[in-house]
């Protein structure tokens, strides 16, 4: 997963720099996207197995519970959202390992251009191949938890805007503790409890439609924390990416 | 040297000074020396406030009209409860003066604090499950509060998880105090978002805003034991940061000769 900072992929905006015309950085930031996808598609497995891990461990509740509809309905959003929540933990836990331990990590901190943009591609395409997929495959559970159409609707919607937060934790997580023993348990040790409120009005919103009341205030509130995390989280990944170089 | 001033040069004269007065305690052998003075004093202060505050409470307060004997638990449970989010915004504003400076006994004294922090939520959780069978009849309820008080615990422990598994101390230093950062700011939106999920705990029973609902005896019995909670955990902290500055310099002569005072002092 080392794009950016692999010479092959930093050719097209150094050279162009070096013919005098400065790469804008939505263009740039288009190009580490799609590149990072690519990477990111090309070794399938991981997304793969972050979605399985997803689909078992949903799976394992109604063994563990019993399985008496009313029961599920309840218990359903709940149990979705506590899965996507590991899953995508699951899937940041090498985010950003390989280049730090070849080192790549530190010269790309020094030279590139815009490093938070690409701190934002990065985490962008992680999204896209984890929440994303996740939020897709949510009515699939939804289905086996005996959820209402217009409740699945209001679990995708506020996966959807929970998601991304929980990608930025996640991947601030990983960035504290890159090169650690044990790394992905430190991580769900430092990130599970910042990732309450996420959890809280995410389940709390299809909690909230099943009860009859409106959950508008829950999705305002997950799209604050997303507006939030966007600059506060982003901006902590690039400091604590700098942190873990430094001697 | 001239014995004649001009203003300007006084002026920057009088901040150079102050700025190293100021720094003079950074330096390790000072600040262990310090640290050492100062610590039997909030011991010995920490057992005096203690003494008379448990006195006041256990005896002189009176029984409660409502809940007889058991809320004396109060005079440990409030106090440890207000200790652990105190201590939590030091530690964070510690880990921030060491991130932003550069400092490193601000960093060491981040750390130092933790283990105390995570102490204090733990009893305040704990003298909160005793109080709670007795008086609503379960030891543990998923209140906003309690829940919260739980998720700090938690992000204490994550702090001192990651502090301890990086094994390079300045870069420990700098995650670890990052991590306490983005802890400090998501502490009142964990608090606002348990609450909003419920809400069962009392209200609270001190707060600035409006007069007290208690007995003055048991007011100062607990500001008593709130302040024998502080003497306690600054004394907790500065011993600890005198161990990491002992460890952590233990190449240098003044931390070979202290540790040498110090095994020659304590054999009989």
């Amino acid at each position: 997963m080392t794009v950016p900072a692999s010479p092959t992929v930093a050719a097209p905006s150094s050279t162009r720099a070096s013919q005098g015309a400065p790469v804008s950085p939505l263009a740039l930031g288009g190009y580490w996207l799609r590149t990072e996808l690519r990477v990111i598609l090309r070794r399938g497995t991981d997304v793969i197995a972050a979605l399985v891990f997803f689909l078992m461990v949903t799976t394992l509740f109604p063994f563990a519970i019993g399985s008496q509809p009313e029961l599920l309905r309840a218990v359903g959003p709940g149990v979705v959202w506590v899965a996507a929540l590991l899953s995508v933990l699951l899937s940041q836990a090498h985010l950003f390992s390989d280049e730090w331990r070849d080192g790549s990590l530190e010269q790309w901190l020094m030279h590139a251009p815009w490093p938070l943009l690409a701190v934002y591609a990065r985490i962008g395409a992680q999204w896209l191949t984890s929440g994303v997929a996740i939020t897709l495959m949510a009515p699939l559970i939804a289905l086996q938890y005996g959820l209402t159409a217009p409740s699945v609707a209001v679990l995708m919607l506020s996966l959807l805007l929970g998601t991304p937060v929980l990608c930025l934790l996640g991947a601030l997580a990983a960035a504290l503790t890159l090169g650690v023993r044990h790394a992905s348990l430190l991580m769900a040790l430092v990130m599970l409890p910042l990732a309450v409120p996420v959890l809280v009005f995410g389940a709390g919103a299809v909690g909230a439609w099943q009860a009859g009341i409106d959950p508008e205030a829950h999705l305002s509130l997950l799209g604050a924390l997303l507006a939030l995390a966007v600059p506060l989280l982003g901006g902590a990944i690039l400091w604590a990416l700098r942190i873990s170089v430094q001697q | 040297m001239s014995t004649t001033f001009k203003p300007l040069d006084r002026d920057a004269s009088t901040d150079a000074a102050r700025s190293r007065r100021w720094l003079w305690l950074a330096a390790p052998p000072r600040f262990f020396a310090l640290a050492t003075a100062l610590i039997p004093w909030c011991l010995a202060l920490a057992a005096v406030l203690g003494a008379a505050g448990l006195w006041v409470g256990l005896w002189l307060a009176p029984t409660d009209a409502q809940q007889g004997e058991v809320y004396r638990i109060i005079f440990v449970h409030v106090p440890a409860a207000w200790m652990s989010m105190l201590i939590y915004l030091a530690m964070a504003g510690w880990a921030a003066i060491g991130l932003i400076f550069q400092a490193r006994l601000a960093s060491m004294m981040a750390r130092a604090l933790a283990p105390t922090g995570a102490l204090m939520t733990f009893l305040a959780l704990f003298t909160g499950a005793l109080w709670g069978q007795p008086t609503w009849g379960t030891w543990w309820v998923w209140d906003a509060r309690l829940t919260s008080e739980l998720l700090l615990l938690f992000l204490y422990l994550g702090f001192i998880a990651l502090h301890g598994s990086i094994e390079d101390p300045r870069r420990a230093d700098r995650a670890a105090g990052l991590l306490a950062l983005a802890g400090v700011i998501n502490v009142p939106i964990i608090y606002f978002s348990v609450q909003w999920w419920n809400t069962l705990h009392q209200g609270a029973s001190v707060s600035l805003t409006r007069a007290p609902s208690m007995a003055s005896t048991m007011l100062s019995g607990m500001l008593l034991m709130a302040l024998a909670f502080w003497a306690y955990s600054i004394a907790a902290a500065l011993m600890r940061v005198r161990a990491q500055l002992l460890r952590r310099e233990q190449h240098a002569a003044w931390a070979q000769s202290a540790a040498h005072t110090q095994a020659r002092e304590s054999q009989p």
